[in-house]
């Protein structure tokens, strides 16, 4: 017999999944294909050892060890004329192999070409800084260490570039919950009020839909107003409802179903 | 035929009117709203844009002033930001009494969409809030509705009478 699936909520589960899926992935040309990147691998692989190397959508990209990093950005700004660092960031890869993947961007402005450097680094090591050749990474070592907490040698300002500088924890790391964890939730109260403010304040309301119905504040009680601020956790006054209808108006007349009668002819 | 004699207290248009210290308060409360100028994020713009020429706020007394000594309202126009809450309140602390918050826009209301760790979810964490405008943001015409419910609000306050504190100050 086929195996029972709740109906329930079907619409939250995909409707099949593939025996045969391959997951989509960007196709890897050969160096040899390109006349300037070849070139410029040849030079390369002469001064660096390269693990790993491929055109990806018109990129080179370079794996190398982090330890060549300084001499490597240094090589291909002054040789190789790689004279941008568009982009440098980190990948979280802490829990399929225990640590970050680098990426640096370059470009050539007089070669119109891309090409990344890529490396591994493993949760307990640093990287060195690459501030000495490239300015623009002085900023995105400050948010590599903010956002994933991968930590930079020889920097000269290393500190939090986004989040404030108490801020505990690193955001972007692909364990720390979206809605923040205990110290992220009372930050702001810790921070003006103090601990002690957080029973007054009470924890944040992440519900868009919430309606307090004793909070005359900031909720009218349609059909039950109660002056503005009125305390009423402990009494509820009750407010009848009453329609104008039901007494002293003549126009307007409740309708009964059972007296009303339905024309067979327009009059 | 000249006049010898003004009945001071029957006579239309004589130089005296009647009035109460509150209401005489309120007026002049009311009337001259100054919101500082501060803006967090889009809403911001909206609030530019009720300032300016085609909305003109100026017309309500609402004079933009750039320091937190000269004003009554603070504006918080846009997302606030758990990293900024403190100079929010800091701000907030340095205007001088009596003064009023207007939260312009879901994010400053409830957080918004930004359900996540950095934001702040509601400015009524953080300072105590008269006006709530939703919005996303809210357009200039109904910024002036809140100034002007606001208006509404002082005019019925009564500066003798002991106010309910509000939450937390």
């Amino acid at each position: 017999m086929r195996k029972y699936t709740p109906k329930d909520n079907v619409q939250r589960q995909a409707p099949f999944s593939d025996r045969f899926f391959v997951s989509p992935s960007v196709p890897r040309f050969d160096i040899s294909n390109d006349e300037i990147f070849s070139k410029d691998y040849e030079s390369f692989t002469k001064a660096f050892k390269v693990k790993d190397a491929y055109i990806e959508h018109t990129h080179l990209v370079l794996n190398v060890d982090k330890n060549d990093i300084v001499e490597i950005m240094n090589f291909l700004s002054k040789e190789l004329e790689y004279d941008m660092l568009i982009e440098m960031s980190a990948i979280d890869y802490l829990a399929a192999k225990d640590g970050y993947e680098l990426f640096y961007e370059m470009l050539s402005l007089s070669k119109h070409k891309r090409l990344r450097i890529k490396c591994f680094l493993n949760k307990d090591d640093a990287v060195e800084s690459i501030t000495s050749i490239f300015d623009s990474a002085n900023w995105s070592e400050r948010e590599m260490y903010d956002m994933l907490g991968v930590k930079v040698l020889n920097h000269p300002n290393m500190k939090r570039l986004i989040m404030p500088d108490d801020w505990y924890d690193h955001p972007l790391r692909k364990t720390y919950p979206l809605q923040g964890d205990e110290a992220a939730s009372w930050y702001e109260v810790d921070k003006i009020f103090g601990k002690e403010a957080r029973d007054v304040i009470g924890p944040e309301q992440r519900d868009p839909a919430a309606i307090d119905r004793y909070d005359t504040e900031r909720f009218a009680r349609l059909g039950h107003e109660v002056p503005y601020q009125t305390d009423i956790r402990e009494f509820e006054p009750i407010t009848p409802i009453s329609y104008q209808e039901e007494d002293s108006s003549k126009i307007m007349k409740k309708l009964k179903p059972e007296e009303s009668v339905v024309l067979k002819r327009r009059r | 035929m000249a006049q010898h004699k003004v009945n001071y207290l029957q006579d239309g248009g004589t130089p005296i009117k009647l009035t109460t210290i509150d209401k005489l308060v309120n007026f002049g409360r009311s009337n001259s709203l100054w919101p500082m100028t501060y803006g967090l994020a889009c809403c911001a713009i909206e609030m530019m844009a009720t300032g300016a020429s085609r909305y003109d706020f100026d017309r309500f007394g609402t004079i933009f002033r750039a320091s937190p000594r000269q004003s009554d309202v603070l504006i918080i126009a846009g997302t606030l930001t758990k990293k900024h809450a403190e100079f929010m309140r800091r701000l907030y602390d340095q205007m001088p009494d009596p003064k009023w918050v207007i939260s312009m826009g879901s994010c400053a209301n409830t957080g918004g969409m930004f359900n996540t760790y950095a934001t702040v979810q509601g400015a009524d964490r953080i300072i105590p809030v008269d006006i709530y405008l939703p919005g996303c943001a809210p357009r200039p015409e109904t910024l002036q509705y809140a100034l002007m419910t606001l208006q509404r609000k002082i005019r019925k306050e009564s500066i003798f009478r002991a106010h309910k504190k509000k939450r937390l100050v």
